[in-house]
């Protein structure tokens, strides 16, 4: 094994950064563990969802999308050219899901009740089905991801058994189905306020819009990752896998752009586009920036240039957290009251991303992420 | 037997008994406000005020008009917040309340956000918080005891009971006094019907009732969704073995 060689160390002026800002986080989390959510935050009767469901939750989960979607490429449709892209795909999709849960915990009012949905069953509920799919999908990436910790700390044996077929691709089945259920739920969680969401992003259609946002931005993020990798770790980039993305990418960008048009006009909303309001300027801006010009980029001939890929997909991934954003503030922002996060709920959004990269570097530097590439 | 409330607004003189009877029976703390220019106060319903008298002042022909309307949970025949809810903190009582089990909730604040009323409100001060809101007094209920604020109101602004006779009570009221009350009882339909309704002289619409509220039951909304799962699961599963099978036949590689 020439690993240790290959891979870079965890120890750098960058992971120092990141854990100067996970200890910021870690004790501003105490302190909204110790005084509460009127103390650490502004979120209010009128916004009872803020920045931590907007970030950590709504826009985490999409993110981590890329998992199901290489999975999905690479075992179920047989696309070996991803192979090498599967691992990072499900690492980034791992870490994803837990700080995810993390962010969860430290958002909901009593975060030593965490637990109940799992034991107090409410079936009419999207918020219990999400919680149930969150901690299924979790187990099923741990699983996925466990190969590889097993190697190294020695229970190859084991490691062996997991990735067996008959135990890999139910997991990788599994794995999918659950994220359609809950990607699409979190669309379905709006569905109750027809009244309270802005016409243009309300409609009944909302649980497939966020399924089919969720797929172009686990792939914008996929792509994302390659590409600083490879600048990361001096490695040439891997154009070929880049362009197969910047594909899925646009292709399912084009069949949002079609579903989302083609809704507005059979209900009859066209018309709000136009109203020249905060609202309509928000959707052109996530039509126009985050849909059309990455599907105008990846789709033509400047999709052979990798840094007009990695604009195009930070542009798709800049869309979709804008959608979440604008679904989750646009339904609370017409009763009074006025939201911005404070500083100490920025500081634990920073925090657990921190949390994140530090875990994914973690990863890299002791587990044979990236080796796959270089066989 | 469910029960119901008719409230009728042109019966309310606005004395606030309902108020201080509330706060008193549910042991709500007072909280401290200050003058805003209007007699409403406080300004909103708060995790220590279940309900609460909205003063709103109109002019007619140079002179004011005052409306008082109480505001409160409505308790939905079929409520959002108890659909919304992960672990059945909330719920539909058979004798009418929407009730809330202290020890279920996790404060996800889902019913917050789907409440067509805006009416769960949160104990943000708290470090171990819950969600409050109006009880319908279902406790006092329990014993056969009339809730709080209609035990004191002095006007009989409220008229409780079954909901059949209630709702008939509204419909009486409405025909035997033609041009009393605007052609409308708010919460007969709204949210697909309501254990609270009104009666109101002026249009709710100016008495800041939302009348963007769908008529139809909320709930069905999601569970037009959630009741979809065991197809969509049935679906998935069945086309991605297949597929997986039929793409990775004779292929080596795992």
């Amino acid at each position: 094994m020439t690993q240790e060689k290959r891979n870079p160390s965890l120890f750098s002026g960058g992971t120092l950064l990141l854990l100067l800002l996970m200890a910021l986080g870690g004790v501003v989390t105490l302190y909204r563990m110790a005084k509460g959510l009127g103390a650490a935050t502004n979120l209010s009767d009128e916004y009872p969802w803020g920045l931590w469901v907007a970030v950590d939750v709504l826009t985490g989960v999409a993110l981590a999308a890329g998992g199901f979607a290489i999975a999905a490429a690479v075992y179920i449709f047989n696309m070996k050219k991803y192979k090498p892209v599967a691992k990072p795909a499900i690492l980034t999709a791992f870490i994803g899901y837990l700080i995810v849960i993390v962010g969860l915990v430290i958002d909901i009012g009593k975060p030593a009740s965490f637990w109940h949905p799992l034991v107090m069953w409410q079936g009419h509920s999207v918020m219990f089905e999400v919680v149930w799919c969150i901690t299924l999908y979790t187990t099923v990436l741990a699983l996925e991801f466990a190969p590889d910790l097993l190697d190294r700390i020695g229970m190859a044996g084991l490691a062996k058994v997991l990735r067996q077929k008959v135990i890999l691709y139910p997991l990788v089945i599994a794995g999918i189905t659950l994220s359609y259920l809950h990607q699409s739920s979190l669309g379905a969680f709006f569905l109750i306020t027809p009244h309270k969401l802005h016409g243009l992003w309300y409609t009944p259609l909302l649980p497939q819009l966020f399924y089919l946002s969720a797929i172009a931005v686990g792939l914008a993020m996929v792509s994302f990752e390659s590409i600083m990798s490879s600048r990361a770790f001096n490695r040439a980039y891997e154009t070929d896998i880049l362009k197969g993305l910047a594909k899925g990418t646009w292709i399912t960008l084009v069949i949002y752009l079609v579903v989302r048009l083609v809704d507005l006009l059979a209900q009859g909303k066209v018309g709000l586009i136009f109203t020249g309001g905060t609202a309509s300027l928000l959707f052109l801006l996530e039509m126009v920036g985050g849909v059309i010009l990455p599907i105008f980029l990846l789709a033509t001939r400047s999709a052979e240039n990798v840094s007009s890929i990695l604009w195009a997909q930070v542009l798709v991934i800049a869309g979709v957290i804008l959608n979440r954003f604008n679904v989750n503030f646009l339904t609370q922002s017409g009763h009074g009251g006025s939201y911005f996060p404070s500083a100490m709920e920025m500081a634990i959004t920073v925090g657990i991303i921190a949390l994140g990269l530090f875990l994914y570097r973690a990863a890299v530097a002791y587990l044979p992420i990236f080796s796959q590439a270089e066989e | 037997m469910a029960k119901s409330v008719l409230v009728d607004l042109t019966r309310c003189i606005g004395c606030r008994g309902c108020q201080a009877a509330c706060k008193e029976w549910n042991e709500r703390k007072a909280r401290e406000t200050t003058l805003t220019g209007v007699y409403t106060n406080p300004p909103a319903l708060s995790s220590d005020c279940y309900t609460r008298i909205n003063f709103v002042e109109q002019n007619s022909s140079g002179a004011p008009v005052w409306s008082f309307v109480k505001n409160q949970c409505m308790h939905c025949k079929e409520p959002a917040c108890a659909s919304a809810c992960p672990v059945g903190a909330l719920f539909k009582t058979e004798a009418g309340p929407v009730a809330y089990d202290f020890d279920k909730c996790i404060g996800c604040r889902y019913c917050m956000m789907a409440c067509p009323f805006q009416i769960p409100k949160y104990e943000w001060e708290s470090a171990s918080p819950w969600v409050q809101k109006c009880t319908f007094c279902s406790e006092r209920m329990k014993d056969d005891l009339v809730p709080a604020c209609i035990k004191t109101c002095p006007t009989g602004t409220m008229f409780y009971g079954e909901t059949k006779e209630v709702e008939a009570e509204a419909k009486k009221r409405m025909a035997s006094a033609p041009g009393r009350y605007v052609n409308h009882v708010y919460g007969l339909e709204e949210a697909g019907g309501t254990s609270w309704i009104y009666l109101s002289k002026v249009p709710f619409e100016e008495l800041g009732f939302n009348m963007n509220v769908p008529k139809a039951a909320l709930p069905d909304l999601t569970y037009a969704s959630l009741s979809k799962i065991p197809a969509s699961v049935a679906g998935f599963v069945a086309a991605l073995s297949a597929i997986a099978y039929f793409r990775n036949r004779g292929s080596k590689e795992d």
